[in-house]
């Protein structure tokens, strides 16, 4: 076991981790652990564009913004957070823009801007040109820039270091320790301040946009550590997907111009949302996908997706602004988007739930209070600024401007405080979990139980839930979980064993469906991503408060999870019926 | 008011939305090594019944999850943007996620080994420090001076499509890792460096073209190679590679950029 010791350790490196480490960096010694090389994070497979009210195409102002944001949480976002981070875009852009970032430009050379799902002018009138965006490759040249800039001020990267568990000592952050996928070697890092930033969990699903490495590892971290873990029923699903795939398809399609059909050539979200039609809130589109599947109006033999129809805009158009989607297309449908319209269907792509955090990026330790020297920034947090649905483009603000934030708050603490000692045998749970793994003779296999996982979570936990399908899928991850103590893996070696890696963030994976499921079923009201057939509406006499689930361990070493609930902060907007 | 457009149907079309799949039986032949067990490498082959439309990756997901847990690959994003798993398959620099079975002839054994030229640590995992190594020595960030402007810088659109192209880039390391000069020389920047040097090196906001060329006019820069066009057909982002390499010789010949 080798220890090492920085003031800072950021823990991820995509989006929210670089733009952390472009701070901290500069501020104090800064380690970043990364599970991956830091250019491969999901980050890069965003697509369509960061919104931020420049106004360089038309009227538009960050007020806007934020009440589009409120509104498209369905008013479970906390309204300061909103606010901050609405401003703060219009500067996030401009630095990106500053350290390099190729956006697509206007005639005359500004940021050019797009339509994007549920940004509108004026409280909801229309829809309103406010994601800047650079073609289809946003998240890409939002990775690639930040990394530039990492290489530039010198970031000390540990790359493939796996973070497993997370140092707290009387109550303040104390280090992380990892499992170095190259040697198998733990190493702990003590640090005075720690920043997660280790992206969602989208791998619980089956059809997903995320990555097979999107498996909530800081998440999972936090919980096994005793710290909540707010709103992690609100899950979003994308509404095109590659149909079965699940492969991404930007909402920036629909922003170009792109239309949502069903087997009868109808442009179904008229009905569904008279004002925005194709640009609704992604939750109001996936509902409406699902919707027209059962009423018998979806394509295909079996009826099971709809169209996404680009066949009506210019080639020319395709190729300047949706380059890598129509590619897509092509690669993995063999099918040509200028003339054929694209089977698509709803895909999970993004927690909206997380590590609660405030707008500092400081990890809350229940309602109120903070864990001193820890910190979460992007998919992992939940700050909220997303709450019950995000709208489009906001994951990539998000990461920016709380990166930021949390970066610099971070090396700030690191500068202010001590190293706080390590605990006695900082290292044993790491081991006696890789060990555990690689010492058992176990029958069960990763791969099924996380096969079986996936497809409860599809059939149960998707866009339509109802009390039933949540409680087959609290007993399906619970006899899951009981089966993954009985999991072996065939690779024993310690050289690159990523036979052990997959089964732990199995692992992480099923402590946090747990979580999602119970939460989900104890939200007994539809808002947002959350939808409850058996309660339609939204309760916001019962519900308009934050869940918050920790992870209990009783005396005879079994779990549970318990339920609290935290108010929401409401500024400016008071919660009206929503409609797009 | 709604206008049915999608009427017809290509054939193309009919064949993406085809809910019973034909099965067949394919061969992967891969070249594992792993020092731990044996110095050697060797190569070992696996049955599969796919989906001829499925992924090279999702073939040898399925040969980790369900038959042999020790092959070990890098993999993250399964969709050609992530830059994680560039291999060699049928003896070309491909991404196994962005390559069909169909596409590579599944009626004989598909080859799959890792990349060339940089140090295999295990099976189709390589030691991608010195790749990135190169990639840091060109300065691969915005060079400017002066004051910072309040707003955005302004570029035309026409300045902006100058280096669209290598702006494309992922870091996979399919093109160093198939050129020639690389494989025989792994001082040599090798093709991705280049790319990555020429995205800034004709980027209209940037000031930090001489110092870059510079770099590139070393015994191991652009003049090393030799335009075998082997990086630009195995980008699988379809970057003119050896073009932009052209590009920036003749930037350093003619020093306008």
């Amino acid at each position: 076991m080798q220890i090492h010791q920085y003031d800072t350790v950021i823990v991820g490196a995509g989006g929210a981790g670089m733009r952390a480490a472009i701070e901290s960096t500069q501020r104090s010694r800064t380690a970043v652990l990364t599970k991956l090389y830091p250019t491969r994070s999901h980050t890069g497979a965003a697509q369509g564009g960061m919104c931020a009210a420049l106004a360089n195409v038309e009227e538009d102002n960050w007020e806007w913004h934020t009440f589009d944001t409120v509104k498209g949480g369905d008013y479970l976002v906390d309204q300061d957070a909103a606010e901050i981070m609405c401003k703060e875009a219009i500067d996030a852009v401009l630095d990106l823009e500053k350290m390099g970032l190729p956006f697509s430009r206007t005639d005359q050379g500004r940021i050019d801007q797009r339509r994007f799902g549920g940004h509108s002018r004026n409280h909801g009138e229309a829809p309103v040109r406010r994601s800047c965006y650079a073609a289809d490759r946003t998240g890409h040249m939002i990775l690639q820039t930040l990394f530039q800039n990492c290489v530039k001020h010198g970031v000390e990267f540990f790359n493939e270091f796996y973070v497993l568990d997370l140092l707290i000592n009387e109550g303040k952050t104390a280090g992380v320790v990892a499992y170095e996928l190259a040697t198998g070697e733990i190493h702990v890092f003590q640090a005075k301040a720690v920043v997660f930033a280790s992206g969602g969990t989208g791998k619980m699903f089956k059809v997903t946009s995320n990555a097979h490495t999107l498996t909530g590892d800081g998440q999972a971290v936090a919980l096994r550590r005793g710290l909540p873990l707010e709103d992690m029923e609100f899950f979003q699903f994308h509404p095109t997907g590659i149909w079965r795939m699940g492969i991404l398809l930007t909402e920036g399609a629909r922003g170009e111009g792109g239309i949502l059909r069903n087997k009868d050539g109808e442009r179904f979200m008229e009905r569904y949302a008279p004002v925005m039609k194709d640009l609704a809130s992604r939750d109001v589109c996936s509902r409406a996908i699902y919707s027209e599947i059962r009423a018998g109006r979806g394509c295909g033999p079996d009826g099971d997706h709809v169209y996404l129809d680009l066949t009506h805009l210019p080639p020319e158009q395709l190729d300047a602004k949706l380059p890598d989607i129509t590619e897509f297309a092509r690669t993995y449908l063999g099918i040509e988007p200028y003339t054929d319209p694209i089977p698509i269907q709803p895909t999970a792509h993004y927690a909206m739930g997380g590590i609660p955090t405030n707008v500092e990026g400081e990890v809350l330790s229940n309602n109120t209070d903070i864990v001193p020297g820890l910190y979460a920034a992007g998919e992992v947090a939940c700050v909220s600024v997303h709450g019950a649905n995000r709208l489009g483009t906001n994951s990539l603000l998000d990461i920016n401007v709380f990166g930021r934030r949390a970066g610099i708050a971070a090396a700030e603490y690191a500068e202010k405080n001590d190293f706080v000692e390590l605990p006695a045998n900082p290292g044993a749970l790491v081991e006696a979990m890789v060990e555990g793994l690689r010492e058992s003779t176990g029958t069960e296999s990763v791969a099924q139980i996380r096969k079986e996982l996936q497809e409860s979570m599809d059939t149960n936990v998707s866009v339509y839930r109802t009390g039933k399908t949540l409680q087959q899928a609290v007993e399906d991850v619970t006899a899951l979980k009981e089966r993954f103590k009985n999991v072996s893996i065939q690779d024993k070696g310690s050289r690159y064993n990523t036979d052990l890696l997959e089964a732990i963030e199995l692992g992480n994976l099923l402590d946090l469906a747990e979580v999602l499921v119970v939460s989900a079923l104890a939200r007994e009201e539809s808002r947002g991503g959350h939808y409850r057939e058996d309660f339609p509406t939204r309760d916001d006499v019962k519900f308009m408060q934050h869940t918050m689930a920790y992870r209990e361990v009783a005396e005879d070493g079994s779990t549970s999870i318990r339920l609290d609930y935290k108010p929401v902060v409401q500024t400016r907007y008071q919660p009206m019926e929503r409609k797009y | 008011m709604s206008t049915p457009t999608v009427e017809t149907h290509s054939a193309a079309l009919d064949a993406a939305e085809a809910g019973s799949v034909q099965l067949i039986s394919v061969t992967f032949r891969i070249r594992r090594f792993n020092p731990e067990e044996h110095p050697d490498p060797v190569w070992v082959d696996y049955q599969l019944e796919m989906d001829p439309k499925e992924r090279v990756l999702d073939a040898l997901n399925k040969i980790k999850w369900e038959q042999d847990g020790t092959l070990t690959y890098r993999r993250s994003c399964a969709h050609g943007i992530c830059g994680s798993d560039a291999m060699r398959i049928n003896g070309r620099n491909r991404l196994a996620c962005k390559t069909l079975i169909k596409d590579v002839n599944p009626e004989k054994p598909i080859t799959i080994e890792a990349i060339k030229g940089l140090a295999v640590l295990k099976d189709l995992i390589v030691d991608m420090d010195p790749f990135f190594q190169a990639y840091k020595d060109v300065m691969p960030f915005l060079i400017t001076s002066g004051n910072e402007p309040t707003r955005e810088r302004l570029q035309s659109q026409a300045d902006r499509e100058r280096f669209d192209d290598t702006t494309k880039c992922i870091l996979c390391a399919a093109c160093t890792s198939s050129c020639p000069v690389f494989w025989n020389d792994g001082q040599y920047f090798g093709p991705a460096a280049i790319v990555n040097a020429h995205r800034f090196i004709f980027d209209s906001r940037d000031e930090g073209a001489e110092q870059r060329l510079e770099v590139l006019n070393d015994r191991e820069g652009v003049w090393r190679c030799r335009t075998t066009f082997n990086c630009s057909e195995a980008c699988p982002r379809g970057i003119e590679v050896t073009k932009a390499i052209q590009e920036v010789k003749r930037a350093l010949v003619t020093r306008r950029f």
